[in-house]
């Protein structure tokens, strides 16, 4: 007989049907037109992107939509130096949150164009789009944030959103 | 907005796992491969079906790995209509709890039936195997379960 078993493959697969929901959809649309749209709360006034659809504060629906800018402020970063199964970007490059202009989040956006030892708080940055034939309802469409050569915003501008 | 200009997408997520089956279960599925079921005996000489490594009752090691079956009772049964990509089956089947003959418990399987009419708890099922040069050590090497008389 031939040997034991003592090894067992186990995939497992899990096929999803997403369903971006309203606020999401609008958002993606917004993408795919080479823009940012966040929506804001009528009660606190605070700016969300990518928007929920509702104010995670005061449970209310987030109506208004808001155009931000391309522009945007990082207020965290981490760079990544660690290979890992999957990774389709080349190492050591930066991951960060960025404060988009107008908006009172910070969303995570890949940093390049900027050595890894630049790279710092409070940096001003502007998204890469990927050609406008290109441009699809998926975060694709922004290839990444690079440095806009613009002066840093002050560490007070920035410190509530950490 | 309209619900139709909702976006949809799919979204798969998939996992290539290969785990070690430790000693009882490994021999379980080496048993499998070789055409024949096994269970694990307790101290108190319950056959546990598939075995575990440790009683499930008292958390005491287990002895000996004992064949059972190939046939057995089911317990009871959930029909499967519609049959999803990877079960089993291709055709609607029965989830069943297999009581092999010589174990204390029930075993999950399938039962290939016409039918839900076809199927009860209580009804006598034999084990269809899968050709041998098919068999690797997984428990798909028992195809399924029919009811005893028809295989």
């Amino acid at each position: 007989m031939s040997e034991p078993v003592t090894m067992l493959a186990t995939p497992i697969r899990i096929e999803y049907e997403f369903t971006a929901g309203l606020a999401q959809s609008r958002y993606l649309k917004g993408i795919a037109e080479g823009r940012f749209l966040g929506q804001r709360c009528p009660q606190c006034q605070k700016v969300y992107v990518p928007p929920r659809g509702s104010c995670p504060t005061d449970g209310v629906p987030t109506t208004d939509e808001v155009v931000l800018g391309n522009t945007g402020i990082v207020t965290t970063y981490c760079v990544v130096n660690v290979p890992f199964q999957g990774q389709s970007i080349e190492i050591p490059y930066i991951c960060a949150q960025i404060l988009l202009d107008g908006a009172n989040i910070a969303f995570m956006g890949l940093i390049q164009e900027v050595p890894t030892a630049e790279i710092r708080m409070g940096m001003r940055v502007e998204a890469v789009w990927v050609d406008k034939k290109d441009l699809g309802p998926t975060m694709a469409s922004v290839k990444y944030f690079r440095p806009s050569g613009e002066p840093d915003a002050a560490y007070e501008t920035f410190s509530e959103y950490l | 907005m309209a619900e139709s200009e909702v976006l949809r997408a799919p979204h798969v997520i998939e996992y290539t796992y290969t785990r070690s089956t430790g000693p009882v279960i490994g021999a379980f599925l080496t048993g499998l491969r070789d055409g024949k079921i096994l269970g694990a005996t307790t101290p108190q000489g319950r056959v546990v079906v598939p075995p575990t490594e440790y009683d499930p009752i008292t958390s005491e090691e287990v002895g000996e790995l004992v064949e059972v079956g190939p046939s057995g009772v089911v317990t009871t049964w959930s029909w499967a209509q519609t049959p999803q990509k990877d079960q089993p089956l291709e055709r609607p089947f029965a989830w069943a709890l297999v009581q092999l003959d010589g174990a204390d418990t029930a075993m999950l399987h399938v039962v290939d039936a016409a039918g839900p009419e076809a199927m009860s708890s209580g009804m006598r099922v034999t084990a269809r195997w899968r050709p041998a040069a098919e068999r690797i050590g997984h428990i798909k090497d028992i195809e399924c379960f029919v009811a005893e008389g028809s295989a």
